[in-house]
């Protein structure tokens, strides 16, 4: 997976919590890794297609979930509140329609999101693209964004993997 | 000024009421879709409309069209995650107003929304 895809991916969700979510987050090294390791209690799936095929996977301890997302609406959403799962796809949305703004080249259609709740549950992404995960640290605990992308656009498929 | 919000996130719409309540704008109306919006409009037309893209059963963009299509020519502000300038070009051809993209700050839309305001106060005079 080449750099002038992570970053992108890097930037929006920078760009999403220090905007939406008002607090500091820093990145760990991103590394290219299998996700079997990752046991989050709150995942958001958001796939796309188009010149590019893939998936942002931002996953999260319950923890750091209900502070994120409370901090972003503004009001204490617990996981079972009827609005915590509209929140937490929203975020994802942004953090997906950032990062394909800044796809350098490539038309990129986002999917709708999907949220999956359940303690320490496993992600699965399709061993047919690269797995990248990007280590985050909040406030409050640690979470991974878990993205696979596969260029689809012949000609820029040599410059992605 | 009576401004509806049109966004299939509610927590989007709370987060836009209480932006606009500081603003001291505090006559809200709300649509999930497009599909609702249309109906609202046409019952009671707002003043102004903060419109998203990505929507079950009516997109943005579709709206905005049958919007502008029935001569309606209340002002429109998109506001999406739709952060390409393609998009962004293709909203405003198809006759919206301005353009927020999501993540935005309050002070963000209340820029687009004074400036939206004053460009059509000025074109009216």
């Amino acid at each position: 997976m080449n750099v002038r895809y992570i970053n992108p991916c890097v930037n929006s969700i920078g760009r999403v919590f220090m905007t939406m979510r008002w607090v500091d987050i820093t990145f760990g090294i991103p590394r290219l890794d299998a996700f079997e390791g990752i046991r989050p209690d709150v995942s958001e799936m958001i796939g796309f297609s188009g010149d590019a095929s893939g998936s942002v996977v931002p996953s999260f301890p319950k923890l750091v979930a209900v502070k994120d997302v409370s901090q972003f609406a503004g009001a204490e959403l617990d996981v079972s509140h009827e609005d915590f799962a509209d929140a937490v796809g929203e975020l994802a949305n942004m953090a997906a329609g950032g990062a394909k703004a800044e796809f350098d080249g490539l038309d990129v259609s986002n999917g709708l999101s999907s949220v999956i709740t359940g303690e320490g549950h496993e992600v699965s992404p399709s061993n047919a693209h690269p797995q990248l995960i990007i280590p985050v640290k909040t406030p409050f605990d640690s979470f991974h964004v878990c993205v696979t992308m596969k260029i689809e656009k012949p000609a820029m498929a040599g410059a992605a993997s | 000024m009576k401004i509806m919000l049109v966004d299939d996130s509610r927590t989007i719409r709370n987060i836009q009421k209480n932006a606009l309540a500081v603003l001291g704008h505090t006559d809200i109306i709300e649509a999930a879709d497009g599909v609702e919006a249309l109906s609202a409009v046409a019952a009671d037309p707002p003043d102004l409309i903060l419109l998203d893209w990505n929507m079950p059963n009516m997109d943005g963009l579709t709206t905005l069209k049958i919007i502008r299509e029935k001569g309606l020519k209340i002002p429109v502000i998109m506001c999406t995650t739709e952060a390409e300038k393609s998009r962004v070009i293709q909203a405003i051809q198809s006759g919206a107003n301005n353009y927020v993209v999501k993540p935005f700050t309050g002070e963000a839309l209340a820029e687009k929304i004074n400036q939206t305001m004053e460009k059509l106060a000025a074109a009216a005079t």
